[in-house]
Order: C-alpha cells, then structure tokens, then sequence
C-alpha cells in the first residue's frame, strides 16, 4: 500500500517546476500573452512531450499520473502550453485506437508537432457548430477549439468517431477566438468537405481521451488554485491594518482555512483519478468526470475568495492573480462543465434511466 | 501509486470474514451497555484479536504489534458486515490510550482491564458553561485537604453521565497558575457522595447528555493522572485522537449508498426521485464530495504507514468529514419533501427515521469535538502558519 508519488515522480515533479518557475514567471506569461508564444520549446528539451508515448515508438512509456503532475505544474504556473491535446489526448487517442503511429508519435514525442483537439461533439454540441462525416471527409464547425494553434487537430464527429486532419488540408479554415484566458490558444475551424484521417469509429476511444483530458484539465486547476491559496496566505500574512496583520482576523484567516480544507483532498482526489485511468477501467470514467467536476467547484471557490483576501490589489492587473482565476474558469468549462459531468458520472454507474 | 495491501494482508481480510460470519448470531443488537450480550461480545473479540487488540495482554488486551492496515482490515469488515465491532465510549477510546502514556503501573492494571471488558463505564468531565472552545479557562476546582482532593464546580456535556461508574475529570488545582498550567486530570466513582446529574435533552430528543454538579465530593489523592498542573498535557494527547475518528468518510460512503437506494425506491408523481435530474445532480455533488475525502483517507492512511505526517490531510477531515454528513443527511430530507419530515413513531417513516435524526445529530458533531470555526483556527495558524489573534487582556 503507497498512496502518494514515487520518488521518481517527486523528482519529475522538481524538474518541471524548477523549469517553469524562470520560463513561466509571471512577467515572461504577461510577455507571451500579449506577443504569442509558449513554453513547449523548452517542455520539449525536458521529454514532457514524450511522457504518454509508448516506448516502443521512441516514448517514455510513462503512467496518467505522471502527465497529471506536469498538468498540475503548468497550472500553478499558469504556463502556455499546448500540454493536453499534444501530449495527453492525441498520444492516447493514437494508443487507444491502436494501428502503426510509429511517425506521428516520434513527431509528437519530440515537440515537432503540436496537436489540437476539437472533440465538442463527444460530450455536447453548442448552437452553431458540429461535425458530420462522409467516409474520410468531414463537413461542419468545430468551436473553442482546445490548443488551437497546431500542426495536426483531434477531432470527433456526431457519431463519436476521431479523425486526424492536417492544419494545411483543403477545404479547412481557421480563425483563432479570444476567450478570457490568454494563457491557452483557442480557435474555430470549419470544414467543407475537408479530407481526413479516420482513426477511431470506437466510442470507447473517444472515452478514454475524454478521461484523460479531464483529469488534465483537473491537475492544472489543481495547481493553479494551490498557488491561488499560497499567495492568499502570504498576503493576509504581510498586510497590515487596524495595526495587526489581517491574517490575524478570523474574517481573513477562516477564508484562508476554507480554501485549504476544499483543496487539500483535491490533490488525493486528482492522483486516484490519474491511477484509476491506467488500473482501474470499471471505474475511470466516473472517477475523472467527477475528478474534473469537483475541481472545477473547489476551484471557482478558490479563484473567488483568494481574489477577496488580497481585497482591492485582488482586482488589478498589476498584482496578476487574474491569470490563475481565468485559467480556473477556462479548465472549468472546457470538455464539459460540472453539470455535464455530473450527468456523466451518474450514466457511468447506471443511474440514468 | 499501490493500493493493493498485499497477500499477507488479503490472508488475514479472510480470517476476519470468517470469524465475522461463523460468530454473529452472537452480537449483540441494541442490548444495553452491561448485558451479558454485550459482555461476552466484546470478550470474544478480545481473545480473537479484534477488539483492544495492541493493547498488552498484561492489562486485558490482545496483546497484538500495531498494525495499520490490520487495524483498518477490521473495521473495514465489521463494518461492510453491519456486525457491532464491539465497545467503543470514551473510556476506551480516550482514558485508556492516555492511561497507557502516562498512567502509573497501579492505574494500568486497576482501569485498563475492566475498561476493556465493559464492565467499568466511564464519561468525561472536560466542558463547563462557561469554558466551551476555550476549554482551558475551566473553573471546576479541587483543593487538597490531607489526603484528599474536595472537588466543587459544575460540568456539561458529560455523555453517558448517568450509566457511568467513573468519571476522566479536568479540574483546577493551581488556580494562581497561567490558566494551561492550573488544570490536573482526575479520576473519581460517579457514586461518589455530592455529584448530581441532570440530564440535557439535545435536539433529537434523546437526553445522552447531562449537566454534572459536584458539591465538596473528596477524591484519593493518588487518583490523579500524571502530576499537577500537567492536566492539559494529558488531555490534549487525547483530543487529537478524538478528532482523528470523527468525520470517517467511509461510513459516509455506507450513508451515501443507503441515499442511492433511498432514491431508487421512493417516487414523486410515480416518478424515482434518482429520475429527477436536479435531485440526481445534487447527488452527483455528494458523491464527488465523498470521493474527494475517502481518496484524503487512503493518503492520510498511506502517510501513517510510512510515519511521515500528511498535516493538512489530516486537519481537514474532521471539518469536511462532518459537514459533508450533515450535507448528506440533509439531501436525502430535501428529496423526500413532506415524507422528509416524518420522525418517532410516525407510521410513514423511512429507514427508521434515520434521516432526520442524523441530520440533527452531525450538526451537534460540527459542533462538537472542536467546532468547525475552531477546526478553521486550527487549519490556518497550524496547517497554513498563519497569525493568531492578538490575546485580549482579562479584564478585571
């Protein structure tokens, strides 16, 4: 019995944050937000691209639990990335439906290619977008495009089957969307009769990238309202009115308390999830939909009352904590919000009639 | 990551399924506290290693090493069972572990034993009216007169007080001390001449608590635990360990499946309830909730194994533990609408009008034990290092 990370995971876990304290600094993330750019180049000379892909194919073969702690990393440090289509969803995509990748998994453990995934049509599609498919051709528009600025996109039809497509196919266009989080790149892409790659027509496959994505989109939130709550406590430890720190205040410290008592058994919660995904199939799915949903609540918790004890410094630019609110509230709502996934979970246990 | 406890450990999950189902036609159901039931239950447990079991065999114990995950083991399937896992109370959750610590040999061998056995029944005299969550300000004092402390002053909450044979009893005894350094800890018969008990009906209706008054009742000398002045050390050893079993989120997970049938039974214009979907997604919510902790539990279990200390994990349970029980009792209330409010012996009760009264019942365990405001002091000066409150001077 060892419920916890392996020595090996504590030492992955340094490397990439040591990596990401100078590259993702708040100033370097403003400085990227505003010019474009990410981190991957350097995540890439750190085999972060690699982590998910097999061995056999160049990979390091490596568990759902080791991507989550890079996940939670790159949440607390609010990181550009395109981490979870490139590294996570297509690479287990790719495994899941099975076949020769040899290529595509070589380029994507290098860093080479970045993937993004359009996958709104698995889990729920919104006015205005959805995908059809006529053998290897694909017709519709895909919204919020998750990792939009890609060499290759994930995408699933209205019959929960995956295709690849080219970022340079025929019939494609692209126009990338501006979403409150400027941390992560976001498009839409409308097909029209544009030539595809099909990879899965097995709902199961789908499935198994939605996990894995979520419990991503779960570790990052996990990360980002950790140091949500870290900067809360620092700042009620140093401000002083009414001649006394206001951390002193039960007011200011029971909010401190709060956030901690929600997000401590979160990072339990995130490592089951991850572990569950690779060992334990009965109870994946319901475990990462609920895994993502109570994130997402501990989170929206977090991203608001860690804003209200830093009062009115809380709401400016300057102080930055905005960038970890809105990548919280982006992670809230991407491959389905709560009530979606709550729904889910009660489906994956027979619940619904 | 490695949640299996290994085969050693698989062994001895078997043995205690075994004993559990060749053995109970004998546990005792709702006999009283000293009924033979009761008495040679928890004998029979004893000997079979599965209650008292690392306490030594010298002072009625099992006499076992400690072990984590064999302790865990049993409570895991007594309780998937539903078969009493013998005597709990406060004298052996919390007199013997402290009389272990820091009895003398002759208190070991005179209260440990019969405690163990049931035969000796004790409650524990800690809050008064006017020292709740700032304990240590307890006013209840004794004065040594020859051989004797004369003890005067009231307690309450005093569980049990009225089927107790002894009572574990905070008193001042240095009252010009700092206010941590006047208290001893006490050991004295409830059939002691000047102790009144006045039972404390709570909100459920049941009167478990009472008031305890001491007039002048002369106690032994040498039946005080540790030395004096050092009583809010022995005390406190012993509160953690009371916090640690309160808000254990693997009986919620028994509660919460308990909710799932309920949802699955009970109907709403012909409909299930579970088919409702704003009623399904608010036990959607709970679920979420009760995975988060048990997911805390196996770390805060794992970081006990390897001694190293999950603080937070730790600190948090008693708090989320017990709110999210009263949350789940109280969903299965809003559910049922009007057949929710049913109680006692209303003929159209479900599942025993557990519901309600255990709704009722954690709101007192969110208040009891250290409340949640203090379980929040606790998280935020210990757990996150924060500033206390500035001290108020008394004023005089």
């Amino acid at each position: 019995m060892e419920f916890g990370l392996s020595e090996e995971q504590n030492l992955l876990q340094r490397s990439v944050n040591g990596f990401l304290d100078n590259a993702s600094s708040l100033e370097k993330v403003r400085a990227l937000a505003e010019d474009g750019g990410d981190v991957w180049p350097g995540l890439s000379e750190l085999g972060v691209p690699a982590l998910l892909v097999p061995e056999s194919a160049g990979g390091l073969g490596l568990s759902t639990l080791d991507a989550a702690i890079v996940a939670e990393a790159l949440g607390a440090h609010t990181a550009p990335a395109p981490f979870v289509s490139s590294a996570v969803m297509l690479p287990v995509a790719l495994r899941s439906a099975g076949g020769d990748h040899d290529s595509l998994f070589a380029d994507l453990a290098s860093g080479a290619v970045r993937a993004g995934c359009a996958l709104a049509d698995g889990y729920g599609t919104r006015a205005g977008s959805g995908i059809t498919s006529n053998g290897d051709s694909l017709s519709g528009t895909a919204l919020y495009v998750l990792d939009f600025d890609a060499d290759v996109y994930l995408v699933a039809d209205n019959q929960q089957a995956l295709f690849l497509v080219d970022k340079d196919a025929a019939n494609l266009s692209a126009q990338s969307l501006t979403t409150i989080d400027k941390t992560r790149s976001t498009g839409e892409l409308t097909f029209s009769a544009t030539p595809a790659q099909r990879l899965s027509d097995d709902p199961a496959v789908l499935q198994a990238v939605l996990d894995a994505g979520r419990i991503m989109l779960a570790a990052d939130t996990l990360g980002a309202a950790q140091e949500m709550l870290d900067q809360a406590v620092e700042y009620a430890k140093q401000r002083e009115q009414f001649n006394r720190p206001i951390g002193s205040f039960q007011a200011v410290k029971h909010m401190c308390a709060e956030m901690a008592a929600g997000l401590e058994p979160c990072r339990a919660m995130v490592w089951f999830a991850a572990h569950a995904l690779d060992t334990l199939p009965d109870q994946a799915t319901m475990t990462a939909c609920h895994t993502k949903a109570h994130l997402s609540e501990v989170g929206k918790f977090i991203a608001k009352t860690s804003t209200e004890v830093h009062g009115g410094m809380g709401f400016t630019d300057l102080v930055g904590l905005h960038y970890w609110f809105k990548r919280i509230g982006f992670n809230r709502q991407l491959l389905g919000a709560p009530e979606l996934l709550r729904e889910e979970a009660a489906r994956a246990q027979q619940l619904v009639a | 990551m490695d949640l299996s406890y290994g085969p050693e450990y698989e062994v001895f999950r078997e043995e205690t399924r075994e004993f559990i189902n060749s053995h109970r036609d004998q546990a005792p159901r709702g006999q009283g506290m000293k009924s033979p039931e009761v008495l040679n239950w928890q004998k029979l447990l004893i000997e079979n290693g599965y209650a008292a079991r690392t306490i030594p065999k010298a002072y009625g114990g099992y006499g076992a090493q400690p072990d984590i995950l064999k302790s865990r083991i049993i409570a895991e399937e007594f309780a998937s069972a539903q078969v009493n896992s013998g005597l709990g109370g406060q004298g052996i959750s919390m007199l013997v572990p402290t009389l272990l610590e820091v009895g003398t040999e002759e208190q070991k061998q005179q209260f440990i034993g019969p405690t163990l056995r049931g035969e000796m029944v004790w409650c524990q005299g800690y809050s008064e009216p006017g020292a709740g969550s700032d304990l240590a300000s307890l006013r209840t004092a004794a004065v040594l007169e020859g051989d004797e402390w004369v003890v005067n002053g009231q307690k309450i909450w005093t569980s049990t007080a009225q089927h107790a044979d002894w009572i574990f009893c905070l008193v001042r005894t240095e009252p010009d001390a700092p206010k941590h350094k006047g208290i001893s800890f006490l050991l004295f018969e409830m059939s002691t001449p000047g102790i009144e008990i006045r039972p404390l009906v709570d909100m459920t209706g049941v009167a478990n608590f009472n008031e305890t008054f001491f007039t002048d009742v002369r106690v032994p000398k040498h039946q005080i635990v540790g030395e004096r002045g050092q009583g809010w050390m022995v005390a406190n050893a012993i509160l953690g360990h009371e916090r640690d079993s309160l808000g254990n989120p693997n009986v919620t997970l028994s509660r919460l499946n308990s909710l799932m049938e309920l949802m699955k039974t009970e109907t709403i214009a012909g409909e299930r309830l579970i088919d409702n979907p704003i009623y399904r997604d608010r036990l959607m919510q709970i679920q979420g909730r009760v995975m988060a902790l048990q997911c805390n539990d196996l770390r805060v279990l794992s970081s006990r194994l390897n001694n190293t200390d999950a603080r937070l994990a730790r600190m948090i349970v008693k708090l989320q533990g017990t709110e999210l029980r009263h949350d789940l009792e109280g969903l299965a209330i809003d559910v049922m609408g009007e057949m929710g409010l049913a109680y006692a012996d209303n003929p159209h009760l479900r599942d025993r009008g557990s519901w309600q009264s255990q709704y009722m019942y954690y709101l007192g365990l969110i208040i009891g034990g250290g409340t949640s405001q203090i379980q929040k002091n606790i998280i935020s000066e210990r757990g996150l290092d924060m500033p206390r409150e500035p001290k108020v001077e008394k004023a005089s």
